[in-house]
């Protein structure tokens, strides 16, 4: 298939592998930020491909994993109640809170349904003008730019039957979080393609500087992230620490303006629980007061109490890179994608999600 | 509230020990097949049963019968390949196929909401008579029930067949020995996309068909001509790998397969990479997997391959000695990778 089969093939694939080897004179670490990159790295054992001199250590960029177990809890308190209509992404569906998941409260009775977008929960709104349409927001800066414009259709449209429950999240204030942890052992960041694809990649740029670590926006397929890595390990082997850009094909510096602009008009910047690693100053979006009509959250007075993760799982060492799934107790005994302790087990795109549908032996 | 006591609070209650049956539970992962395990299984636990292959083999006599049902709840009902009708027929049929036998007699069972209209009943039924022409079956008994309006998704069908299994055939997983050929009959992942296109409304730069086709005459030339057949599988809810899994599982092997050597269409494979689906889980209603030794791999595919819907049946991959996984593969970059049995249903990703 055009435009994916090239980017997994084997003989580019040994190629860069090649390079890499030839350019490593030392023992490097580098974090790819986005749960998409992991999962593809686990999926086509591009780790084991590398000299082991390398390590490749996973970030906290799975959203539906860093969706705090409160507002959860909330999305199923407000899925519970009579006349409404909860909406939100496939995966969103089972994760679970504290009691709890969305696809539990369906099977329950109540109305969850899945959407491809923001604005198919906008089609139901106008189409059940009896029914409370919620519409549940999750993810980076690459699925904000849709939820706002939601929001705004919905106001064009008049609408009082839609609200929305935000969750967004930034990537470069988890990145500063990453990165001044005092064990942190990165020397190198593949920044996620489809967030920077939207925000392009300026607000990196002041990073890789005060921290000295250079950064690469990279993409998804096996072979952009092979190009990513070797990118950033010829930065480190000489010594420079920039922002450069593997993808290309759909990023530019500057990003995508429109996007970006309907973005600020609707949200703003907020302080945000992470699941799994804790309160981050201003890595979160909210309504702005002007559209606070659309918010969920005032909406339905739904209470939700902190919840805090088992002892036993250790999600925040996962999320923050200093360990790998395979170094948890619980991991594929206590804790699995059906009994899912912490963030990253819950989504298919969490670090320890991937290890366990690719990795863990359960042979005979 | 100190902490240690909210802890104690948390009480993620897991899928698979969910106090009420979800839709993940008739998805054709692990959850269904641990509802099978624990409760059917458990309570109906019969030699027969216990084989769990597609359908029972029962001695009569001097010989032996197939036997094997399946419901079908399906929206829409219509759908680019078919319809309800076709598919409650075919998908017993295949089930008998992968048997070994020759499909005979099928029973079909209605449960039709009040309101459901008379003229689409008459075409769902006529594609059910065209059908069992086609595949030489006859639908010899039946049953009829209606329930109240919004008890029910407009029509269930159910149908359950009796075939004859031939002298000398004898198809099982544990049949399944070290070395030999795993041949898949087509591409995958048709169905289910096509299906998916429709209720989600996901347009497509073409329409994709559902592969939904019987399989009792490809499988039937594969026994003619003599071919020393181990197992056999239709690949049906959780697609390629789950059907892999399912055969492994109840063996003393694994099964190594190679990414490159299945084939799937291109269509497939873009709404695929849209939804964040792979389409080794994607569901499927006319392919099958077929094992048996592999100086035997080749002259399977070649038969096959005569066929309308077996023109792209290729050997993925080979059935080797126990390894850390029931099923490996090699990936199109050359690296090898777990192919596991999925959890629950596959769910679209969010970016």
């Amino acid at each position: 298939m055009k435009y994916v089969s090239e980017y997994r093939d084997k003989e580019s694939a040994l190629k860069y592998t090649g390079l890499i080897k030839k350019l490593v004179t030392r023992e490097w670490s580098i974090m790819e930020v986005c749960g998409g990159q992991t999962h593809t790295i686990v999926k086509y054992g591009i780790d084991q491909l590398l000299p082991d001199s390398v390590t490749l250590i996973h970030g906290p960029g799975c959203p539906v994993c860093v969706t705090p177990i409160e507002l959860i809890d909330q999305a199923i308190s407000i899925a519970g109640l009579e006349n409404v209509i909860l909406c939100s992404f496939g995966d969103m569906l089972r994760v679970p809170g504290s009691c709890s998941d969305l696809l539990g409260v369906k099977a329950s009775g109540g109305d969850v349904r899945m959407v491809y977008s923001p604005i198919d929960a906008i089609a139901i709104a106008a189409g059940n003008p009896e029914k409370e349409i919620v519409f549940f927001a999750v993810g980076f800066e690459t699925t904000a730019p849709v939820t706002a414009a939601a929001v705004l259709q919905a106001e064009h449209l008049g609408l009082d039957n839609f609200s929305m429950l935000v969750s967004h999240v930034l990537v470069p204030p988890a990145i500063e979080v990453v990165l001044s942890g005092e064990d942190c052992a990165i020397q190198g960041f593949l920044a996620a393609g489809h967030v920077c694809t939207v925000m392009g990649y300026t607000e990196y740029e002041p990073i890789a500087e005060k921290y000295g670590v250079p950064i690469v926006v990279t993409g998804f397929e096996p072979l952009d992230i092979l190009e990513g890595i070797h990118m950033c390990l010829k930065q480190l082997e000489e010594g420079r620490t920039d922002v450069e850009n593997q993808y290309l094909r759909s990023v530019s510096r500057e990003g995508n303006r429109t996007a970006i602009e309907i973005m600020r008009r609707v949200f703003e910047i907020t302080d945000r629980k992470w699941r799994g690693i804790g309160r981050i100053p201003g890595s979160g979006l909210r309504l702005r007061e002007r559209f606070a009509r659309f918010d969920a959250g005032k909406k339905y007075e739904v209470s939700s109490h902190e919840v805090d993760e088992p002892e036993i799982c250790i999600s925040g060492e996962v999320l923050r890179g200093n360990k790998k799934p395979l170094e948890c107790a619980a991991f594929g005994n206590v804790c699995t994608p059906e009994h899912p302790l912490g963030a990253p087990m819950v989504s298919a795109e969490g670090a320890c999600a991937a290890y366990y549908r690719y990795r863990l032996a359960r042979g005979k | 509230m100190n902490n240690s006591r909210i802890t104690e609070m948390i009480c993620p209650i897991p899928l698979s020990d969910h106090p009420e049956i979800t839709m993940a539970h008739g998805g054709g992962g692990r959850l269904m097949n641990d509802l099978i395990d624990r409760i059917m299984l458990k309570a109906f636990t019969n030699p027969i049963l216990d084989k769990r292959h597609d359908g029972a083999a029962i001695a009569v006599g001097e010989g032996r019968l197939a036997f094997a049902t399946d419901s079908h709840v399906i929206t829409p009902l219509f759908f680019p390949g078919g319809d309800i009708g076709a598919l409650s027929v075919y998908g017993t049929v295949n089930d008998l196929a992968m048997c070994g036998a020759d499909a005979r007699w099928l029973s079909a069972a209605f449960i039709i909401e009040e309101g459901f209209s008379m003229k689409t009943l008459w075409k769902v039924v006529l594609s059910m008579a065209e059908a069992s022409l086609k595949t030489g079956v006859s639908i010899v008994t039946g049953d009829t029930k209606v329930v109240d309006r919004g008890k029910g998704d407009g029509i269930y069908i159910n149908t359950a067949g009796i075939g004859i299994i031939p002298a000398g055939v004898d198809i099982a997983p544990s049949r399944i020995r070290e070395g030999d050929a795993v041949v898949l009959s087509g591409d995958i992942g048709r169905h289910g996309i096509a299906v998916m296109a429709i209720r989600e409304g996901i347009q497509l730069e073409s329409t994709i068909r559902s592969d939904l086709a019987p399989l009792d005459s490809m499988a039937g030339d594969l026994l003619r001509e003599g071919l020393d057949i181990h197992c056999m599988r239709d690949l049906t809810r959780g697609g390629l790998a789950s059907g892999l899994n399912e055969i492994a599982s109840m063996t003393d092997c694994s099964i190594r397969i190679e990414e490159n050597l299945i084939p799937v269409h291109d269509e497939v494979l873009g709404a695929c990479e849209i939804l964040g689906f792979d389409p080794l889980y994607v569901a499927n209603e006319g392919r099958f997997v077929v094992i048996l030794p592999r100086e035997n791999g080749d002259r399977a595919v070649e038969i096959l391959r005569r066929h309308d819907n077996g023109r792209q049946a290729e050997i993925i991959g080979f059935v080797e000695k126990p390894s850390y996984a029931d099923v490996l593969m090699i990936s199109s970059i050359g690296s090898e990778r777990i192919i596991d049995m999925l959890s629950g249903e596959q769910l679209p990703r969010i970016c």
